[in-house]
C-alpha cells in the first residue's frame, strides 16, 4: 500500500472544481484509492463521497492506494495537487 | 389557420422560425419484482452508457457555444454518472431486493440528495443536490425510453417555447440557433426578457399558455414589439411580417451608422450615454453599440456567480479588464448591493419582512467592513488601468456617504504606503434612489463627485409602493411631477457646486423621459447596451431649447403621470 499526507492550501478547499479534478486523476488508475480526512476515508473515485467530506483550507488529509498501479496512482494524484495549487 | 397568442412583449424584434418545446417529459414509473435480475443490472448499464454518450455530446456542443467554464457542469454530472458510490448502490439494490432500476435509482438517488440538502451549513453542497437530480432525470428518460429536451443540441433556427426560462437552462442554450424566446410566465424584468435583449432577439413573455397552444415543430412568428406570436401563420401573415421585420431591421441599421458618433442634439449639445453592465462578459455589446462609457456596473453578480466572496484577486482581475477594455472611457462600479430581492447562498441575511426596507447594499457594506474593504482594493488597484468612478448605493444621510468614502480614502492610503500604483483622480459618487436623499441633494453635492439617479428604487421608495406587487403596479409613475422635481433639484444641486449628474435606471432610455431629462440638463444617460443606438438617435432630433420649457412644465404646470405623457408627446412628433 502507497500513502501519502497533504497540507492542503487551496482556498475553496477540496470541493467543486478540485475534487473534480482528484477524483479523474484517481479513476485514471485501477487500484483502490482512498481519501482520509478527521477520521472519515472515503473512496476517490467518488465524486460525491469526496465533496462530503467537506475539506477546506488548512485540512491535513492522507490518501492511500493499494494495488497494481499503487505507486502511479500516487505520484499522479500528487502533481495534480501541486499543478493545480492545491496542496503541499 | 393561424393562430395569434397575446403577452408581453419584452424584448423587440420579429423572428420567424420552428418552435422548440422546452418543456420536461413525464418521468413518472411504477415499484416493480424482478425475476431476471441480471437483466434489470443489463439495463440499468445501458441507461448509464446512454446517458454518459449523451453527455458527452452535450459537453462538447456547450464547449463550442459557452466556452470551457460553461461546459464544466456536464464534466460534473459525467463525474457523478461514473461514480461508484451512487451507481454501484442502484446496482446493488436491485440485486438486494429485486426490484425494477426505476425503483433502486430513485431510492439511492433520493438518499443522496437528503444527506446533500441536509447540508445546510455548506450551501455550496447543497446546490449539488441539485447535479444529483439532473443525472438521474437523464438516467430515469432513458430507463423509461423518453426523450429529454437537449436544448445544447439544437441543430436548426428555432423559438424556444417553455414555461418559464431559469439561467440553468439557458446557459445551456446552442444561441446559434435560437431565434427568439415565448413563454407561459413573467414580465419584462424576468431572467428571460434581459437575456433577450442583451442578445437582441425577440421575445414575449406571460402568455399564460403558450406551451399548451403551440406544438414542437410548428411554424411561429414572434412579434416582440407588439407582444404576439402567430402559430401557423397564413400567407398573408407572412407577407407583413416580413414587412414588419425589414422595416424594423432597416431602423436598427440607421442607428448602427451612430455607433462611432457622439451624442449631440439638434442644436450641438453633446450629452453622454453610457451603458449598464452585469459583469465582463457584456462587455462586447458595450462597444458593438458605441457606448460612450460605463455608467452603471452591477458587482453584485460577481457575489452572487460565485460560492463563495468573491477574492481581491478575482475582483482586481474583473474590474481591470473591464477598465482596460473600455479605453480610457469612465466607467462608474456600483459596490456590492446585495439585499432585498439579492441574496448569497454563502452570506446568509437574517429574515426580514421588508428586505427592500432592510439591512442591503451599503447598510451591510458599513456593516461587514471586511468585505467592503476587500471590494475597495481590488477598485483601487485595478483604477491604474482606466478611467474608475466608485458609486456608493442607498446612501440615505451623510453620515453614511461619509462613513464609506473614509473607509474608501484608508484603504487607498494603505496602497500607496504600500507603493501599489494608482490613479489619482478616482471619483466617489453615490446612487440617488432614496428620497431623503434627494430631498437633501444640496448638502450631499458638496461631498459628492456626482450622482447617478436609481429611477426603479426612487419611485418606488417615494411612491411607497413594492415594484413587485401587481396590486400597486399603477403607482409605479415615473413622469408624475413628484418624481420629476426630485429628479430636478437632484441635477440642479449637482451643477450648483459643478458636478455631474447621471441616471442608470429603465428611465434613462425611455422614448417619454429623455426629452424631459434633456430639458432638464442631466448629464449621462446609462441603460442597456441595446437601447444606446436608439436613444442616440431620438436625441439627435431634440433640441435642449425647447425641452427646458417642457420640462418646466412638466413639473410645474403639469399634475399627474398621464399628463407628463401627452405633454411631451406636443413636443416630440
Amino acid at each position: 500500500m502507497e500513502k501519502k499526507e497533504y497540507h492542503v492550501i487551496a482556498e475553496t478547499g477540496i470541493h467543486a472544481r478540485p475534487a473534480t479534478m482528484l477524483v479523474q486523476a484517481a479513476s485514471k488508475f485501477s487500484s483502490d484509492v482512498n481519501i482520509e480526512f478527521d477520521g472519515k476515508s472515503v473512496n476517490l473515485k467518488s465524486i460525491m463521497g469526496v465533496m462530503s467530506l467537506g475539506v477546506g483550507q488548512g485540512a491535513d488529509i492522507t490518501i492511500t492506494a493499494e494495488g497494481d498501479d499503487e505507486a502511479d496512482a500516487i505520484a499522479a494524484i500528487t502533481e495534480t495537487m501541486t499543478k493545480e495549487g492545491l496542496a503541499e | 389557420m393561424s393562430t395569434q397568442i397575446k403577452g408581453i412583449a419584452a424584448s423587440e424584434g420579429i423572428a420567424t422560425a420552428e418552435a422548440y418545446l422546452l418543456v420536461q417529459p413525464d418521468l413518472s414509473f411504477s415499484k416493480k419484482s424482478i425475476s431476471d435480475v441480471d437483466g434489470e443490472v443489463k439495463r440499468l448499464q445501458d441507461a448509464l452508457t446512454q446517458s454518459d454518450n449523451e453527455l458527452t455530446k452535450i459537453r462538447d456542443a456547450a464547449k463550442e457555444s459557452l466556452g470551457e467554464e460553461g461546459a464544466q457542469v456536464f464534466d460534473a454530472h459525467k463525474l457523478i454518472l461514473a461514480d461508484p458510490e451512487f451507481t454501484g448502490a442502484v446496482e446493488q439494490q436491485i440485486k438486494d431486493q429485486s426490484v425494477n432500476a426505476e425503483q433502486a435509482l430513485d431510492e439511492v438517488s433520493q438518499n443522496f440528495i437528503t444527506i446533500f440538502e441536509g447540508m445546510t451549513d455548506n450551501p455550496y453542497m447543497q446546490e449539488r443536490a441539485a447535479d444529483i437530480r439532473d443525472v438521474t432525470k437523464r438516467v430515469m428518460a432513458h430507463l423509461l425510453g423518453v426523450e429529454l429536451p437537449n436544448p445544447s443540441l439544437i441543430d436548426h433556427e428555432v423559438i424556444v417555447v417553455a414555461h418559464d426560462l431559469t439561467p440553468s437552462d439557458t446557459a445551456q442554450l446552442n444561441k446559434k440557433f435560437v431565434r427568439g424566446f415565448i413563454t407561459d410566465i413573467g414580465g419584462r424584468t424576468a431572467h428571460s426578457a434581459i437575456m433577450a435583449r442583451s442578445l437582441e432577439l425577440p421575445a414575449v413573455v406571460g402568455t399564460n399558455t403558450v406551451t399548451a397552444d403551440i406544438k414542437d415543430g410548428d411554424q411561429v412568428i414572434l412579434d416582440g414589439l407588439d407582444g404576439v406570436a402567430i402559430v401557423n401563420p397564413s400567407d398573408d401573415d407572412v407577407a407583413k411580417y416580413s414587412k414588419l421585420a425589414s422595416d424594423f431591421a432597416a431602423e436598427k441599421a440607421e442607428w448602427k451608422k451612430l455607433k462611432s458618433e457622439a451624442t449631440v442634439t439638434a442644436d450641438g449639445k453633446h450629452f453622454d450615454i453610457a451603458a449598464n453592465i452585469g459583469s465582463p462578459d457584456d462587455l462586447d455589446g458595450v462597444l458593438d453599440n458605441g457606448a460612450e462609457g460605463i455608467g452603471l456596473y452591477r458587482t453584485e453578480f460577481l457575489y452572487m456567480q460565485s460560492d463563495q466572496l468573491p477574492t481581491e484577486e478575482d475582483q482586481f482581475n474583473a474590474y481591470k479588464k473591464v477598465l482596460e477594455s473600455m479605453n480610457g472611457k469612465p466607467v462608474v462600479v456600483r459596490t456590492m448591493d446585495i439585499g432585498g430581492d439579492k441574496h448569497l447562498p454563502y452570506l446568509p441575511l437574517p429574515e426580514e419582512d421588508n428586505p427592500f426596507l432592510g439591512y442591503r447594499a451599503i447598510r451591510i457594506s458599513i456593516d461587514q467592513q471586511d468585505i467592503f474593504r476587500t471590494q475597495l482594493r481590488a477598485l483601487i488597484r485595478a483604477s491604474a488601468f482606466g478611467e474608475l468612478r466608485i458609486m456608493f448605493p442607498m446612501i440615505g444621510t451623510l453620515q453614511e456617504f461619509r462613513t464609506a468614502k473614509s473607509i474608501f480614502e484608508e484603504e487607498k492610503a494603505k496602497l500607496v504606503s504600500e507603493g501599489v500604483k494608482i490613479s489619482d483622480s478616482i471619483q466617489t459618487g453615490m446612487m440617488m434612489e432614496i428620497p431623503a436623499a434627494a430631498v437633501l441633494a444640496d448638502q450631499f453635492a458638496k461631498e459628492v463627485d456626482f450622482f447617478s439617479i436609481g429611477t426603479n428604487d426612487l419611485i418606488q421608495y417615494t411612491m411607497a409602493a413594492d415594484r413587485g406587487n401587481e396590486r400597486v403596479s399603477y403607482l409605479y409613475q415615473p413622469y408624475n411631477p413628484s418624481i420629476l422635481r426630485l429628479i430636478k433639484h437632484i441635477i440642479e444641486s449637482a451643477h450648483k457646486e459643478g458636478k455631474w449628474a447621471g441616471m442608470c435606471g429603465e428611465a434613462a432610455g425611455d422614448d417619454v423621459m429623455v426629452p424631459i431629462l434633456l430639458g432638464m440638463g442631466l448629464d449621462e444617460y446609462s441603460m442597456s447596451a441595446t437601447s444606446v443606438l436608439r436613444v442616440r438617435s431620438l436625441m439627435k432630433k431634440l433640441s435642449t431649447a425647447d425641452l427646458q420649457t417642457l420640462a418646466e412644465r412638466a413639473v410645474n404646470e403639469s399634475l399627474t403621470n398621464d399628463d407628463n405623457i401627452k405633454l411631451v408627446s406636443e413636443y416630440v412628433k
